[in-house]
This record gives C-alpha cells, sequence and structure tokens, in this order.
C-alpha cells in the first residue's frame, strides 16, 4: 500500500532542508559529487542507491559530521554548512546511524532523556511516556544497559532518542538493515508514526518495497551523484531504471 | 597485628589520594582520548596553592575551598589555550604538548614560589593522633585526608551516576560522535571534563601538601603512579580508578615494610601481573 502523498500546501512550501552543489571528498575519493536535494516540511524522502554509492556520506554531510568542500546547506532558512553537529542537531536534524549508536554504559531511560530537548515552538513534543507508548518493549527494559538490549530494541532506542530531541527532520540509515522481519515491520510501522506526527524524515534502506511504500519522493544516488529525484510513482513507473541503478 | 594495621591505613589513605588524581587522568584519556603528561604539574599547582592560601586563611580546608575552583577555572583555561587544538591530533603530538606544558608549570612555578621545599601547617584541630594500642598511634589529619577523598570519591559516583552532565561523561567515554550528533556541544564536555580533573588532581596535592613538603617537581611521581592507576583499572573507567588506587596504594605501603629492596618494582609489578590476567585493565574495555 503506497502512502497518501503529502498535501499539496506542504509540497508548495518552502523547504525545510536544502543542500546544493554538495561535493564530499574522504582524503583524496570524490564521494559526493555536485548533489543537489531537499525535503519539503513532513515529507518523507527515500534515499536510494547501491552500497558504496555515497548515501550515507550524504546523511553524514547533512549532519555536520563530514564537511563538504564545497556546497551550501540550510536547514529552515538558515545556513549550516560547516556548522558542528551538535549546533545541526539543535537547529532541529536528527540522525538515527546505521550501527544505531546506542550507549551500551546508559540505561535505556537514560539513553533516551539524557540529550532530550523540547520543542522549539513550544508545541507539546516527544517525552519519554510517548515514547514508552511507541515501544512499548523500551518501556519494558528501561533499566536495562543499552549493550543488553538485541539489535531490534537498540534500533528502536535510536528512533527513539532522536525523537527526543524533538526534531524537524529524521535522517535514518539503514533502517532495517539485519533486523528480523517482525522487527522490521515495527520499525516501518514506527516509521509510518513519524510521519503521521508531522516530523519530515529521509530514510535510507535496502528494502525496496516496504520503503517506497511509505516514501513521498525518492532520490538515487549512482556513484555520488544524484540521477533521480522525483516521486514514487513516477520511480515504480521504470522497471528499467529501478534494476540498472537498485537491481542487485 | 598493628604494624599490619597501620599498613592497611597507610595504604588505603595513600591509594585514596592517588585515586584523586588518577581519577581525573582516567577521565580525560578515557573521554578526550588525551595522554596528558602535565597532570602531575596540576597536582603540583593543588600543592602550591595550598601553601599560599593557608597563609592567608590559616586552614588548609578553607585553602580548599578556593583552591579547587580556581585550578577548575585554570583547567578551562589550560584547555582552551592548549588541550583543545590536540582532540584531532595523534598521541605523539599530545605527549610533546603536555611534556611541554610541564617545562612551562614547573617554570613558572620556581618563579612564582622559588626553589626551596616548604610546609604547610596541620590544621590545630587535626594535629592530634588516634592511639591504636599501647605503642601505636595513628594521626588524625591522615584520617581526614582519608575521610575528604571518600567524600570527593562519592561526589564524583553521584555526579557521574546521577546527574545529566554524569550520563553525558558517561555517554562521551562510549562514543564521542553520537554525543554530539544528539546536540550536545562537545568543546564545553571536554572543557569541563578537563577542568575537573585538574581540580581532582589539585585537591589531590592540597590535602597532600600537610603530609609531604612541597617542593619543585612534586607532582612528577604522582603522574607516573596515576598511569600506573590507570592502566592496571582500565582506561576510562572511574570505577578501575578506584581499586587499582586502593591496589596499588596497599600494595606500596606492604612493599615498602616487607619487601624493602623491592619496594620500588612492587607496584610495576602488580601492574604487569594485571595486565597479562587482563589486558585492558580491571575494568576496562579489552
Amino acid at each position: 500500500m503506497n502512502a497518501p502523498a503529502a498535501p499539496l500546501d506542504v509540497l508548495m512550501s518552502t523547504p525545510a532542508l536544502v543542500a546544493r552543489q554538495i561535493n564530499t571528498y574522504y582524503g583524496l575519493s570524490h564521494i559526493l559529487r555536485n548533489v543537489d536535494f531537499y525535503v519539503m516540511p513532513q515529507e518523507t524522502v527515500g534515499l536510494l542507491g547501491r552500497n558504496g554509492m555515497g548515501k550515507t556520506t550524504l546523511l553524514r554531510t547533512l549532519m555536520g559530521l563530514v564537511r563538504p568542500k564545497n556546497g551550501r546547506i540550510t536547514l529552515n532558512g538558515i545556513d549550516i554548512t560547516g556548522r558542528r553537529p551538535s549546533a545541526v542537531a539543535r537547529a532541529g536534524l536528527a540522525l538515527v546511524p546505521e550501527d544505531r549508536g546506542v550507549f551500551p554504559n546508559l540505561t535505556v531511560k537514560e539513553n533516551l532523556t539524557f540529550a532530550a530537548r523540547p520543542c522549539r515552538d513550544g508545541a507539546a513534543g516527544w517525552t519519554l511516556d510517548r515514547i514508552f507508548e511507541l515501544f512499548p518493549r523500551l518501556a519494558e527494559r528501561r533499566s536495562h544497559w543499552g549493550n543488553q538490549l538485541s539489535g531490534g530494541e537498540q534500533k528502536m532506542l535510536a528512533i527513539g532518542r532522536a525523537l527526543m530531541t524533538n526534531p524537524d527532520i529524521m535522517l535514518l540509515d539503514e533502517a532495517t538493515e539485519g533486523l528480523a522481519p517482525k522487527i522490521r515491520d515495527e520499525i516501518w510501522e514506527t516509521v509510518r508514526q513519524i510521519r503521521a506526527a508531522g516530523i519530515a524524515a529521509v530514510v535510507v534502506d535496502k528494502n525496496l518495497d516496504d520503503l517506497l511504500a511509505l516514501t513521498d519522493r525518492n532520490v538515487v544516488l549512482t556513484k555520488g551523484e544524484v540521477v533521480f529525484d522525483g516521486s514514487t510513482a513516477d520511480l515504480k513507473a521504470d522497471p528499467a531504471f529501478i534494476q540498472h541503478h537498485l537491481g542487485v | 597485628m598493628e604494624l599490619i594495621l597501620i599498613q592497611i591505613l597507610n595504604g588505603l589513605q595513600y591509594g585514596l589520594l592517588i585515586f584523586l588524581a588518577a581519577s581525573g587522568l582516567t577521565l580525560v584519556f578515557g573521554i578526550l582520548g588525551i595522554i596528558n603528561l602535565s597532570h602531575g604539574s596540576f597536582y603540583m599547582l593543588g600543592a602550591y596553592l595550598a601553601l599560599t592560601l593557608t597563609s592567608y586563611t590559616g586552614d588548609i580546608f578553607l585553602a580548599l575551598l578556593i583552591g579547587i575552583p580556581l585550578a577548575f577555572a585554570f583547567g578551562a583555561l589550560v584547555e582552551w589555550l592548549f588541550i583543545r587544538h590536540l582532540y584531532d591530533r595523534d598521541h605523539l603530538q599530545q605527549v610533546l604538548l603536555t611534556f611541554a606544558l610541564i617545562l612551562i608549570f614547573n617554570d613558572l612555578q620556581r618563579i612564582i614560589w622559588g626553589t626551596y621545599p616548604h610546609s604547610v601547617p596541620v590544621p590545630s584541630y587535626l594535629d592530634a593522633s588516634v592511639q591504636l594500642s599501647d605503642v601505636l598511634s595513628y594521626p588524625v589529619y591522615r584520617l581526614a585526608v582519608a575521610g575528604f577523598c571518600i567524600f570527593l570519591a562519592l561526589c564524583m559516583v553521584y555526579i557521574i551516576q546521577y546527574t545529566r552532565i554524569g550520563q553525558m561523561i558517561r555517554a562521551g567515554e562510549s562514543n564521542r560522535e553520537m554525543v554530539e550528533v544528539l546536540g550536545i556541544d562537545s568543546r564545553w564536555l571536554f572543557r569541563f571534563v578537563f577542568a575537573a580533573g585538574v581540580s581532582l588532581a589539585a585537591a589531590a596535592g592540597a590535602i597532600a601538601a600537610p603530609i609531604e613538603s612541597v617542593y619543585p617537581g612534586i607532582g612528577e611521581p604522582i603522574l607516573i603512579i596515576s598511569f600506573v592507576v590507570v592502566v592496571i583499572g582500565g582506561i576510562g573507567s572511574v570505577k578501575g580508578a578506584f581499586f587499582g588506587s586502593l591496589l596499588i596504594g596497599l600494595a606500596d605501603a606492604f612493599g615498602k615494610v616487607f619487601l624493602p629492596e623491592f619496594a620500588s618494582v612492587v607496584v610495576y609489578a602488580l601492574m604487569a601481573a594485571v595486565l597479562i590476567v587482563s589486558p585492558g585493565g580491571l575494568f576496562g574495555r579489552a
């Protein structure tokens, strides 16, 4: 089932995140090449591409973990190019990394609360109770250490922890990588709930069918370049392109 | 029996004192990734601050009350001036810069306080001994030093376990990048940790000043023994530093009495033994 497209007024509004002509290097390796990327408010964007095509590098560049050699990134109209990840996070971006980044020496509750921030606009945001409602498993394990959780629980914790910073946009890298099918379904359901809560998201995942079922728009990277940027319907309508750029 | 009791008391008191210095070193090493050879200089700073401030206040504990915040501020300044430039550099550059700091601090000490040894008076209300037996007694001030160290250790446990800054410190210990990604400016966290490490070393130097005389280079032996403690306890582990310090304190006290010819070797032999059994230290990551 396709997710409903974002409302027209949302699509006509100003993008929340804009990256223009981004070039990122690791040493001498040119990873991202003149990448243009944007995310509208409340939009769910799929970031697709084979392994090593630059998806994670793009997320890390947006988050400020890697400094682009040139290009400009704005978040809610504020230039965040080259700013520290902490400043980018406080401006409204949150990253759920592929390796989850759960702190093993903090309890589940501590992982969730120690970096929590209220909504910047004063609205009722994500609270510990709301996260425990979203992930009842975490509520049961609130006193467990981070390293006592299963992979799926760690992913839930990483998502919950990102939500506790009340972001405008969430970047989910390899959202369901390495998880059991049942847990994968739970994570996709969570992404749907994040979408329903009005939080924009950029989702990277190898499971194309599940991912395309909930994205409004998709961007395909090949060798660090954007080779497709369009609606889910447009992407699905071109099986040859999918096979060429995303097929295993 | 009394001899053993005395050695246990001496060992615990010395171990607790080392713990104050070593806990700062292990936090700085574990969280900031900095090998800080100048850590002993901050122990020396504490001793000389105790000398100067006690001459004004007349009481070592009042001197500590003023000296610890001063050392914290000095530590923050040193981090801002020098240490922050080392975070992305290799260990060789860290060692070179912090060794240079030792030379600078030693010269500053000589310019400000001179080269003569000094003594710091024990407060009159603690200048007494507890009778342990008909022939053996133990100075009350040494017991007060142990009590003060335990008090600071408990404060540290409380801060690390039950406060938000403590959670940030623990998080930074395991994944610095993720702390920053969650919106916490690691520059301020690192500055706080370094300054806290400096003030802990200075507190150790200050509280020990009335026990040993205050002289140039007083921090160097403490630096070496603190590194031994960090290795034994496990890099970055405050709990490891605590038990490692007590172990070293007791080994040193008993070694001096029962193996006087090998006294200086005992602690290093202990370190080697721990590393063979547990290469990551008692509470460290292997």
